[in-house]
């Protein structure tokens, strides 16, 4: 289960810089790697998992960049593209963005990231708030000698000792996204909600906190059936909170590392009403036009609000000479989407916008086919959760006894929300 | 001020200048030019040459410096093995810094410098580490072992650090604990050895669950992974261990979820399946795994390949997840078609409908690949789902309408498996089909009409016409085409004689004067024969009833599939193949599931009825891969099952029952000597008694050594039946004797036996067994073995896998063939063809072996190795020792070559083997060990 080697290469598959973990391959296996995910590419066989002789190579791409790792061993594969993902989130939080440029600026930093990260294949820490304790961005002097922060192995491996803030508080950010899959007919296909709870804790010394959710597992089992509770299907939760402390009884309860970080997820599958309908008629004249009709139609309460709303309705690669006629918001057509992208700035409940779009078509036909692509919507509801989940509580106890605020915000956003096209 | 500045210099003379640079009095000089070699480094430039100037700084304070010296050296200490004897002062002196992270830098470097001179000087240092009073340097010093006893086994082993490996588990420091076990884990999948003193038993068990709660998620992977390496002891031990594991289904790591459902699945098998425990088990599996198709697509696509698995092994997990597998516009195309497999897998009459609606919709798309996929799936579903076979026909057909060319072309092929699913329902739209005929030009499309047409001729008016036509370019269709225009043309002349003989003709003499693919010769002049000798016969052989296809398709074969789960989340269950076929050297143990607890079995098959595992029982058909469908056409066609076998291989004995037995004593002449049929009690001997007194009559001139019988199932684990069998050797074939004995209550009957693919491809033959099997009575049987059989090499090379099915259910077992009854008639090798290939075969590939405390004289060993198949080609004497030079043939065409040397007055007789394949030794020495004491 383990990796014999990192690289990251740039998107020609030029080794920009690499870390032999274990010395069981020859470490210019990795020449072959763009040659075959070019040959895989054209055979339409390409998976992130490619076999070449006994070298299996996984890799991921981020912004130009592979970043993979080889193999001899059956390695555990989940393993190893959980471990590329957290090295990208790793080298963003060090160097703010990571791409080729950012590599050669940081190739010492990037070294000792990588003796720290893995270990003959096995990671290892890979915390960055941690390893920001003991790899420093500026040189260590003699003076002042890095050790290792008692952190790194401690049962809190994620926070550490001797924090200070002059004003304890909390934020907790509830955001819900809904995952939307709609027919061409008008079918909801799929609908579930991907719910999560970002904290920004700005709290001193080791806190214990616990927090409490409408959770109606907890409320049936606690005899308060009654109450208007969410049933979370999936939970999710950063490794501070207690697992086996919320199988046994729904308590959540951590000890949360410092700054910004994600708690928890979870899911629902509760069909709810599509917050925002869109009916689209599209009439395609061959050769000479195409003309849509657009209909959004917002399904939540009147005292609610969608912000930044944006309907992309998807046009033919070769439209031309757009004219639109809407009754609220904006139209842009942008090419390089193959879209039309109709802006609403604020959208109140209960609502219907109306909006017409007409293209040119050239006379010639193209000569590939092209597919059908979805129409997406984007939209934030600020102040309502879809789902009905509410934060009862947060309690925050710290043996120093300080009195600590917690703020809660919920916001509704779009997940992967697409309706079909006929 | 960033590094970059650091790759600048192309300078000539560089090294030279670096070298100044190095050897600099000033600190902050000398630490800018280690960045630039190490900046050269990393583009590749080779800059081995400053190996003593870069080994020079490794005497620093300064932490950065030393980190980047100590890559260096990681880099180019096996260039230089000889320089690098010179940084091992330095290691050994960090190791004891008063500053834990230099002494883990330390002995986590020493570890990756494959170096063996350095590598004698880093046990010391490794022992204190591993009792550092710092918990840094501790899980450091446990990898370490890990990468110590990858280079230099032995020296882990005899010096004693395997036990202090051992007592890191009760380290109070979890992350201590999770590297401990990690490197454990590895060391063990290498050596036996360490095996013993490493296997996990539930003390060390109980620690392990403690410290999963509080590592780090890595940690948590490693943990988990080992305990699913674990066999507990009973239902009650995997219950506690299931219970403290399912909270880690709610960590937001995927790999810890994914090695999580690893352990669950594994330990759900020895659970009573009806009870309550393992009902809400399972309940809590579907959820984590819905929600990893929400993650990154790679991890998808890691989660989908399991998800494969795991529908297959329990279907009931994810029955009413159908939706999630809905394909998205953007998902990328390998999640596309991961997700198109499963939709199938769930597919039932339940969903069927919405199921259809989307695959329609998927074959409207524009990538080809994704496309294809949907047509097929729509098939498959018709094939799957009969009442809504009507429904996947009539869409199947707005597809064709489409004209879209691969559309039409893979609609054409699984209309094909549609007919043959539901013979005589949907011949109407035959002639929609015939419209495309000019369409087609992929092989398997066009082979896949031809079929079409062949099957029924008679019902088109104008067969001969159509397959006239694509006789015309018969040399330049694919195989595959021929194969199946052969046999069309033979089907349309046995069903309309009169008119087709002349195209008849024209197609025999194409096949067997014209062509020189074996296949293709032989089939033809099998029908040719046929047709002249016997006609009705052929048409009781060409146009017999083919046996239905089975729905399910695709299916592992579950003793792999067993594997595979134990194999939750590594390589081997994302290429679906098992460890041992893509990683190199010896795979210590093969993983297999927990037998299933006994009590709730019953009510276990009652609550998943639809499950599709098919038992490996010669009965079924299953449909192999829709690649090799129309191979296997021949099989299909002559009626003879075609279970598990490779794709291509035309069967040249048959295996089966039904027409093929005619085929057989019709064409004695053509395919050589009639096999022997599993019936034959012949007057061959039987067991070893019979045998010698035979032999002492002079009647039956060699016994070969037959060993006793064993126990292969036992009554209590297989629901009272008993199996107990040997191998032997007769009619030149090797058999394998079976007694079945009941010792349940009620008869038995419709007894079979599979084989798994094998190292020697062995695959049984006709099983014969008086039934039903009544209560207390015993069948014995002499079950005879081919070797047309799938090949995959085992570990060890002669285990046999073993699948014996009778009316109650289906029992796997392996057991391992004795070598002798492989050695062939013919391996008496030529005297001068023996010198030469003894000399020919590099003496690094001879392997000596003591045969100990054997009472024999050179002529009575040659006499019992000569009934053996082992042949004596020369004797010589030199000075009072016999040498017995020896030839033998495996089935597989293996020789190898054997030399024995007998002492007078000594008892240990000496072998020496000879072959280009090595493996086969510790076989061929048990073999002889065995036919000399006999």
């Amino acid at each position: 289960m383990s990796a014999s080697a990192v690289f990251i290469c740039d998107v020609k598959g030029k080794v920009l810089i690499s870390r032999n973990y274990r010395g069981d391959i020859d470490m210019s296996v990795v020449d072959k790697f763009m040659t075959l995910v070019m040959e895989m590419e054209d055979e339409a066989t390409l998976t992130p998992i490619i076999q070449h002789g006994n070298v299996t190579f996984c890799y991921i791409k981020y912004n130009n960049l592979y970043l993979l790792t080889t193999t001899k061993k059956n390695a555990n594969v989940a393993l190893s593209f959980s471990f590329l993902h957290k090295i990208v989130q790793v080298f963003c939080e060090y160097f703010k963005e990571l791409e080729e440029e950012s590599i050669r600026d940081n190739f010492v930093i990037i070294y000792e990231l990588l003796d720290e990260l893995m270990d003959f294949g096995y990671p290892q820490t890979t915390d960055s708030k941690i390893l920001q304790e003991y790899i420093t961005q500026e040189s260590h002097q003699v003076e002042v000698q890095a050790r290792p922060p008692s952190t790194v192995t401690n049962a809190v491996s994620w926070r550490s000792e001797g924090i200070k803030y002059r004003k304890n508080e909390v934020f907790l950010d509830v955001i819900e996204s809904v995952n939307l899959l709609v027919s061409a007919n008008g079918n909801v296909l799929r609908s579930e909600i991907v719910g999560a709870v970002k904290m920004r804790v700005y709290l001193s010394g080791m806190p214990e906190l616990r927090l409490g959710l409408n959770d109606k597992v907890l409320f049936e089992s606690t005899g308060r059936g009654k109450t208007k509770a969410v049933e979370l299907e999936d939970v999710k939760f950063h490794q501070c909170v207690r697992l086996s402390r919320f199988e046994n009884d729904r308590t959540i309860s951590f000890i949360p590392p410092d700054g910004e970080y994600d708690l928890m997820s979870y899911r629902l599958n509760t069909h709810v009403k599509p917050l925002i309908w869109v009916e689209s008629v599209i009439e395609r004249h061959a050769h000479s036009r195409v003309e849509y009709m657009i209909k959004a139609k917002s399904q939540f309460k009147r005292r609610s609000t969608a912000n930044n709303v944006e309907i992309i309705v998807p046009v033919p690669q070769d439209a031309d000479s757009p004219k639109f006629k809407t009754t609220v918001g904006s139209c842009k057509y942008s090419p390089e989407l193959n879209a039309v992208v109709w802006s609403i700035k604020s959208f109140p409940g209960g609502k219907e916008f109306l909006m017409r779009a007409h293209f040119g078509l050239p006379s010639v036909m193209s000569e590939d086919t092209e597919g059908k692509p979805p129409i997406h919507v984007r939209f934030e509801i600020p102040y309502f959760t879809v789902s009905g989940i509410q934060v009862r509580y947060l309690k925050i106890i710290e043996k120093s006894g300080y009195q600590a605020l917690p703020w809660v915000r919920y916001i509704t956003q779009n997940g992967d929300y697409q309706l079909r096209t006929s | 001020m960033t590094d970059s500045k650091y790759f600048t210099t192309t300078k000539k003379g560089e090294i030279y200048e670096l070298k100044g640079e190095l050897n600099s009095e000033k600190r902050d000089k000398k630490r800018e030019a280690v960045k630039k070699v190490i900046a050269s480094m990393t583009v590749g430039k080779d800059v081995s040459a400053l190996f003593p100037d870069v080994v020079n700084c490794m005497q620093t304070d300064h932490l950065e410096l030393k980190k980047l010296v100590y890559l260096y050296l990681m880099n180019y200490a096996k260039s230089q093995p000889d320089m690098a004897i010179m940084a091992v002062n330095t290691f050994v002196k960090d190791c004891e810094d008063p500053n834990p992270l230099i002494r883990a830098l330390a002995v986590r470097t020493m570890g990756c410098i494959r170096v063996d001179k350095i590598t004698e000087y880093l046990g010391e240092p490794l022992r204190k580490c591993l009792k550092d009073e710092d918990p840094y340097v501790r899980k450091t010093a446990a990898v370490c072992v890990a990468k110590l006893h990858d280079i230099n086994p032995i020296l882990v082993e005899d010096q004693g650090f395997l036990e202090l490996l051992r007592d890191l588990l009760g380290d109070s420091n979890p992350m201590v604990v999770a590297n401990a076990v990690a490197a454990m884990s590895e060391i063990v999948e290498t050596s036996p050895t360490a095996l013993k003193m490493l296997e996990i038993n539930s003390a060390t068990i109980g620690k392990l669950l403690t410290a999963l709660n509080e590592c780090t998620e890595w940690g948590q992977v490693f943990i988990l992974d080992s305990i699913a390496n674990y066999s507990p002891r009973d239902e009650r031990e995997a219950q506690s261990i299931c219970e403290r594991v399912t909270p880690r289904l709610s960590h937001a790591n995927a790999a810890v979820v994914l090695s999580a459902i690893k352990v669950v699945m594994k330990l759900l098998e020895m659970m009573d399946q009806s009870a309550g425990f393992a009902g809400t088990l399972v309940k809590k599996l579907a959820p984590p795994l819905v929600t990893l198709l929400s993650a990154e697509p790679e991890i998808q696509y890691v989660a989908l390949r399991n998800i494969n698995l795991i529908v297959q092994k329990r279907p009931e997990i994810l029955k009413h997840e159908m939706k999630v597998f809905f394909v998205k516009y953007n998902d990328p195309i390998y999640v596309k078609l991961e997700k198109l497999d499963i939709m199938i897998r769930l597919t039932n009459q339940a969903n069927i409908a919405q199921v259809l609606a989307e695959l329609k919709e998927y074959a409207t798309e524009v990538d080809v690949d994704f496309v294809r996929k949907s047509v097929r799936a729509i098939g498959r579903c018709a094939i799957k789902v009969e009442a809504s076979a009507e429904r996947c026909v009539s869409t199947l057909l707005d597809l064709i309408q489409t004209k879209v060319n691969y559309v039409v072309q893979e609609a054409v092929v699984v209309i094909k498996d549609i007919f043959r699913k539901y013979p005589n329902k949907y011949e109407s739209i035959i002639s929609t089909l015939c419209e495309n005929l000019d369409t087609l030009d992929e092989p398997e499309a066009r082979a896949s009409m031809i079929w079409i047409i062949g099957e029924y001729a008679e019902r088109i008016d104008n067969a001969d016409e159509l397959l006239e036509s694509f006789l015309e370019g018969f040399q330049d269709e694919n195989a595959q085409v021929q194969l199946q225009l052969l046999t069309a043309i033979v089907k349309l002349f046995l069903k309309r004689p009169t008119d087709t003989q002349e195209l008849v003709q024209q197609v025999l003499s194409l096949a067997t004067q014209d062509s020189d693919n074996p296949d293709l010769r032989d089939r033809g002049y099998i029908y040719w024969r046929l047709l002249s000798t016997d006609p009705a016969a052929a048409k009781d052989v060409v146009l017999a009833e083919k046996p239905l296809i089975s729905e399910e398709t695709d299916l592992i074969e579950p003793t792999l599939l067993d594997e595979l789960i134990c194999h939750i989340s590594s390589l081997a269950s994302v290429y679906h193949k098992p460890p041992s076929a893509f990683v190199e050297g010896r795979q210590a143990v093969r993983k297999a599931l927990p037998p299933r607890s006994q009590s709730g079995e019953g009510e276990a098959v009652q609550a998943a009825p639809e499950a599709p595992v098919a038992p490996p029982q010669p009965q079924a058909t299953v449909i192999p891969g829709m690649d090799s469908l129309t191979g296997d056409l021949l099989d299909l066609d002559l009626g003879g099952p075609s279970t598990y076998q490779p794709p291509a291989a035309v069967q040249p004995q048959p295996i089966g029952g039904g027409s093929m037995d005619l085929l057989g004593e019709g064409l004695d002449s053509l395919l050589g000597p009639s096999p022997v049929s599993g019936m034959d009690m012949g007057p061959g001997p039987r067991g070893g008694g019979v045998g010698d007194l035979f032999s002492l009559a002079g009647l039956v001139p060699t016994t070969s050594y037959v060993p006793p019988q064993e126990t292969w199932i036992e009554a209590g684990k297989s629901k009272g039946m008993e199996v107990n069998g040997t191998f032997s050797r007769k009619n030149n074939q090797a058999c394998m004797e079976l007694t079945f004995t009941n010792k349940a209550m009620s008869p038995m009957a419709g007894f079979a036996v599979q084989f798994n693919k094998n190292s020697f491809g062995l695959a049984p033959g006709i099983l014969n067994i008086n039934t039903p099997l009544a209560p207390n009575a015993a069948a014995n049987v002499t079950l005879a073995l081919t070797t047309t059989g799938g090949v995959q090499k085992m570990e060890p090379l002669n285990n046999l896998q073993v699948a014996v099915k009778n009316n109650i259910d289906v029992f796997y077992f392996s057991c391992q063939v004795p070598l002798n009854v492989l050695f062939v008639e013919d391996g008496e090798m030529d005297k001068r063809v023996f010198l030469a290939t003894w000399k020919d075969i590099p003496s690094q590939n001879e392997e000596q072996y003591t045969i100990a405390n054997v009472e024999h004289s050179a002529d009575t060993v040659t006499t019992k190795l000569r009934n053996n198949n082992i042949f004596t080609i020369a004797k010589r004497n030199v000075e009072g020792q016999d040498m017995l030079y020896q030839s033998l043939k495996l089935t597989n065409n293996i020789w190898v070559l054997a030399e024995l040397k007998i002492q007078p007055g000594n008892n240990n007789f000496m072998l020496s083997l000879k072959s280009t394949t090595l493996d086969v030794y510790p076989g061929i020495y048990q073999s002889y060990d065995a036919i000399v004491r006999s």
